[in-house]
């Protein structure tokens, strides 16, 4: 799977309203790409963009992967874990298969869950789940559908601080060489995740200096502190 | 077993404050028997009663089942199509400023004295709820669940089938839940307007020749057979149809 860069260069309405202007944004290809910036922002237009979601969306200028067409190519996980309440963790990993009239791989479902960590609930409802497991679920589900864009808006920022910091990593290591574009609030994260770092206010797009060392970065190491400091300085003189 | 408890005390209230109501007014039994006597007919008419209820319950589980299935049915077809919403939506609602009972005499006439027409009544005053209460719940699917199977690249029908149909079916519960208690009204006014056999029936046959004992006794067993309808039903959509929304 070569996954391909993406780009998005222009503005945005929805209704009379805009949501942003002139942006001009490339996610780079195979790599963490994390977008942080105030609410109300546009973050998460940027990212119904290139899900394909773009009812209501007036866009003046042009978006897509690098190598084609974006459909079918995207998977979306958010802070809300989107699992149908009715169905057990298995049946929710293979719902993308249903939905698609194909023929559900069992086997890789149950494999899938075994990566991150649920090997022993697949058959669990939403219900009977942590928070930290809910999300576990939605990540495998996002492994299933084995896409090579992966957009994540604000996946852990619901989980508490150590189940937080466990779904980075897993998410860092399962989702190796994808596209993957990380909308977040959290300096922290972006500092640990990303490749690339950017900020995004009305005036446009800012690149901050990235952290060394390989994704995901350890929590205590002095530069990835230090970069998170910068970030929450720089993330205040915008606001 | 509170539920049951407060149940049989709110039933002994009932009685007392009926029993006070004959004391009080010495009204004759037959304008208004008191309670011993209803319960005495009840027993001395078991049989007869038994041979009209199993009339009158027919006639109302058929018209619940139909109902169910044509609500439901209608409901998925509303909620599916945009056309069809436009159509027969103000149809719907215009039906429903239609007296039921206006509608009795006719369906009698189309349908004869038999169960038909007393099924079609039930079906015809349970059928908006069951629809009405379905459909707004298929319309209220969680919009985040529908984009999410978007971008897996689901079809319309298939995103009907496995996320709006399954996370609206507890308001199919609860449309089922009232089409339960509605159900028996529609069979009755069906009776009353022309039939030879049924609870109705036989209301209206013991009020005409003044056994008030025997209406009254109608009226109970068709009360208790209504409440235990509605139980089953209920505990049938607990078990099954809420599920969904855990």
């Amino acid at each position: 799977m070569a996954a391909p860069a993406l780009h998005l260069k222009g503005s945005a309405r929805i209704g009379d309203q805009i949501i942003f202007a002139d942006l001009d944004l490339s996610v780079q290809a195979g790599a963490w790409t994390c977008l942080l910036g105030a609410s109300g922002v546009g973050k998460s237009t940027v990212l119904r963009l290139f899900a394909g979601l773009t009812k209501d969306i007036d866009v003046d200028g042009s978006y897509g992967a690098s190598d084609g067409a974006l459909e079918g190519r995207v998977a979306l996980m958010a802070q809300d874990d989107l699992l149908l309440p009715w169905l057990s963790a298995l049946d929710n990993v293979l719902i993308g298969a249903r939905l698609r009239a194909q023929r559900p791989d069992w086997t890789r479902g149950e494999d899938v869950l075994a990566r991150v960590g649920l090997r022993d609930h697949i058959a669990k409802r939403p219900g009977e789940l942590s928070g930290g497991q809910r999300q576990r679920v939605a990540l495998a589900r996002t492994l299933m559908e084995d896409r090579p864009i992966v957009l994540l808006d604000e996946p852990f920022s619901a989980l508490d601080a150590l189940t937080r910091a466990q779904m980075q990593e897993l998410a860092a290591e399962l989702l190796l060489d994808r596209t993957v574009l990380l909308v977040t609030h959290d300096p922290a994260e972006a500092a640990r995740l990303g490749h690339r770092i950017v900020i995004m206010t009305d005036a446009g797009l800012q690149d901050v200096p990235v952290p060394t060392g390989n994704v995901p970065r350890a929590v205590d190491a002095s530069d990835v502190l230090k970069a998170q400091a910068d970030l929450l300085n720089q993330l205040r003189i915008k606001q | 077993m509170k539920g049951w408890r407060a149940g049989v005390a709110s039933a002994a209230f009932g009685i007392a404050v009926w029993q006070g109501l004959v004391w009080a007014t010495g009204l004759p039994k037959f304008i208004l028997p008191p309670p011993a006597l209803v319960f005495e007919t009840i027993w001395a008419s078991r049989a007869l009663l038994a041979e009209h209820a199993v009339i009158t319950m027919s006639e109302v589980l058929i018209g619940l089942l139909l109902g169910a299935v044509l609500g439901g049915l209608s409901a998925i077809g509303l909620a599916a199509s945009p056309m069809a919403r436009a159509l027969v939506r103000p149809m719907l609602l215009f039906s429903q400023s239609i007296p039921v009972f206006a509608l009795a005499p006719i369906l009698t006439l189309w349908l004869g004295f038999g169960l038909g027409s007393k099924i079609a009544m039930a079906l015809i005053i349970i059928y908006f709820p069951v629809t009405s209460s379905f459909f707004d719940a298929l319309m209220r699917t969680n919009p985040d669940w529908l984009g999410q199977a978007r971008i897996m690249g689901a079809t319309p029908a298939r995103i009907m089938w496995h996320i709006r149909i399954p996370s609206a079916l507890p308001g199919f519960a609860s449309g089922l839940r009232l089409a339960a208690v509605y159900a028996p009204i529609g069979a009755i006014i069906g009776e009353w307007v022309g039939s030879s056999k049924g609870l109705g029936y036989l209301m209206l046959l013991a009020n005409g020749r003044a056994k008030t004992d025997l209406m009254f006794a109608a009226l109970i067993v068709l009360a208790i057979l209504t409440i235990l309808l509605h139980a089953a039903v209920n505990k049938f959509c607990e078990k099954t149809l809420d599920r969904t929304a855990m």
